[in-house]
């Protein structure tokens, strides 16, 4: 990459505000039956910072990024994106959902997919073709581009949900479990092309994940849900240095000692452990 | 299977009734039952001097005119109320009813109406078509996609966007089966509503044949419709085979996985 890499030098550690999530609580409302998915979270997410959030499964995560998207409303509490209240999806923003495959249009070809929402942006078409390819070849699906989705394995729809968010250069990139159907080594290389945007790009990314040692390899903050219904059990900073490589980091002592606590952690919140309030 | 083997099989049976008609009919002496021999002899004579322009062109471009019109009411109208709960809670009991009434009836209320020229018979078979269309619309609208629907949110297609490459692109499997069903319907309605009150067309010249007592012809009208409504339905089949390939390859990859 010959961009010079926005590293967290150039990034001032008291970052503003670029979300801020207040007493968020979500309920469904079914028939005749209620859940209380997210009771109470508030945190803030610095701009250009990479967040990721972990808690056992069914703890409200795709919930929170959901009411966070603007997809949907909150019971009570707020989002503030930008110093503006979130009541739908905000310009600049890009989802990968969970449930990858069903978030690509079947009737598109791969690069179809990736160009429809630049071309809802009004990038040049020129400039569009650009971006597809880049994106395209950065998760290695160059070869694919006028597959239709369901030729393609689920890792590799993964991948292309991918490179429609990547080439869409949001400000705020949501990814929702995005690698969970990947294998070990395309995963390790996706979690270095999210690293590596995130630098270059300076967008600020909030990803979900189950995988602990995902979470401290990539974030320079966890956030550790309680299970449902959920709270914030701890907040945990990623005192890691900026350089990472899968092999150096995760070999550093720090990172066993980090992996180690939020590990603790994840195994309280499964327990139905919370904090004391 | 080589396509050899395919097309045999394919017109196997079409062959064996033929064979059986023709058997059956061979040695007929009854007015009402003419050997297929004699009706087939007719059959030139009968249609391509004349008649094929004079007749079989206008039902053609009625139905065509009636079943394009259903075709776009239909999608419009059930984008519309597929996309709106509200729509849909105020609609659906009403559509139902008008549903249920069999389009034929409308002939004589139409008659009234828009007298006995081509308006006439171009909405009876809109009347008719059009439910098909609607309905399936209406379902492939609201069976979209949960988070197809959300990622298109996100990406904020506009209005138009949306439309055309989510809610139609979507709907389009439904939209072609209900389409497929208001074909067969639009050549049934084409026909009766010709043999009420017209000056021309097929079901016109099957009932002037009938009165006149000259039944191999009538024979061959049927005959006509026949082939009709089968070059009509591989027409069919060809733009639909184009548009929804996407779909084709999409239930056969669920299928093997
Ligand atoms: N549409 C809905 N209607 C009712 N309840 C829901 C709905 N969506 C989620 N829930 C409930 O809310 C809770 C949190 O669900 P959510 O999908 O947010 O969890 P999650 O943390 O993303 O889980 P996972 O890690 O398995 O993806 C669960 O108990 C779930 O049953
Ligand atoms: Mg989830």
């Amino acid at each position: 990459m010959t961009t010079t890499p926005i590293g967290a030098a150039a990034r001032p550690e008291t970052a503003t505000a670029m979300l801020d999530v207040r007493g968020l609580k979500k309920v469904y409302e079914g028939r005749g039956r209620t859940v209380e998915a997210v009771r109470d979270l508030t945190f803030t997410v610095g701009s250009g910072e990479l967040v990721c959030i972990v808690g056992p499964s069914g703890a409200g995560k795709t919930t929170l990024l959901r009411c966070i998207a603007g997809l949907l409303d909150c019971t009570s509490g707020e989002v503030v994106l930008e110093g503006e209240k979130v009541t739908g999806p905000p310009p600049g923003m890009a989802v990968v959902f969970q449930e990858y495959g069903r978030s690509l249009f079947p009737w598109m070809t791969v690069r179809q997919n990736v160009e429809l929402p630049l071309k809802e942006k009004k990038v040049p078409k020129a400039e569009r073709r650009r971006l597809v390819q880049e994106a395209l070849e950065a998760v290695g699906l160059s070869e694919a581009q006028d597959a239709h989705p369901f030729q393609l394995s689920g890792g590799m729809q993964q991948r292309v949900a991918i490179a429609r968010a990547v080439a869409y250069e949001p400000h705020l990139l949501l990814m929702d479990e995005p690698f969970a159907a990947v294998d070990a080594q395309t995963r390790a290389d996706l979690e270095d092309l999210v690293r590596s945007l995130w630098k270059r790009l300076g967008v600020t990314v909030l990803f979900v994940t189950h995988d602990i040692d995902e979470a401290v390899y990539l974030g320079r903050r966890v956030i550790v849900l309680s299970s449902s219904p959920t709270v914030v059990l701890e907040e945990v900073t990623v005192d890691l240095p900026d350089e990472r490589d899968q092999l150096t980091t995760r070999s550093l002592p720090r990172f066993a000692e980090l992996r180690g606590h939020v590990y603790e952690l994840v195994q309280q919140a499964k327990s139905g452990h919370r904090p004391a309030s | 299977m080589d396509a050899g083997r395919k097309i045999l099989l394919l017109l196997a049976v079409p062959v064996l009734l033929i064979a059986a008609w023709w058997a059956a009919t061979a040695g007929s002496t009854n007015f009402f039952w003419p050997p297929l021999a004699q009706i087939a002899g007719t059959f030139g004579e009968t249609w391509f001097t004349g008649r094929f322009t004079a007749d079989v062109l206008p039902s053609l471009a009625r139905l065509l005119v009636g079943y394009l019109a259903a075709v776009v009411l239909g999608v419009g109208l059930g984008t519309a109320i597929g996309s709106s709960r509200t729509l849909r809670g105020l609609l659906e009991p009403v559509l139902e009813f008008f549903r249920a009434i069999p389009s034929p009836v409308l002939v004589p209320i139409l008659m009234l109406f828009a007298g006995i020229g081509n308006e006439m018979k171009v909405l009876v078979i809109v009347s008719g078509c059009v439910w098909p269309v609607l309905l399936n619309t209406v379902e492939g609208v609201r069976a979209l996609d949960e988070v197809l629907r959300d990622t298109a949110r996100c990406y904020r297609l506009r209005r138009r966007s949306r439309l055309i490459h989510l809610v139609l692109r979507g709907a389009s499997p439904q939209i072609a089966a209900g389409a497929r069903q208001a074909l067969s319907i639009g050549i049934i309605l084409m026909v009766i509503s010709e043999m009420f009150a017209a000056s021309n067309g097929v079901g016109f010249t099957i009932i002037q044949f009938q009165r006149s007592f000259a039944i191999p012809q009538m024979w061959t009208g049927i005959i006509m419709l026949g082939l009709i409504g089968i070059v009509l339905s591989l027409i069919f089949r060809v733009v639909e085979a184009r548009l929804l390939s996407w779909y084709t390859g999409l239930r056969m990859s669920q299928r093997e996985g």
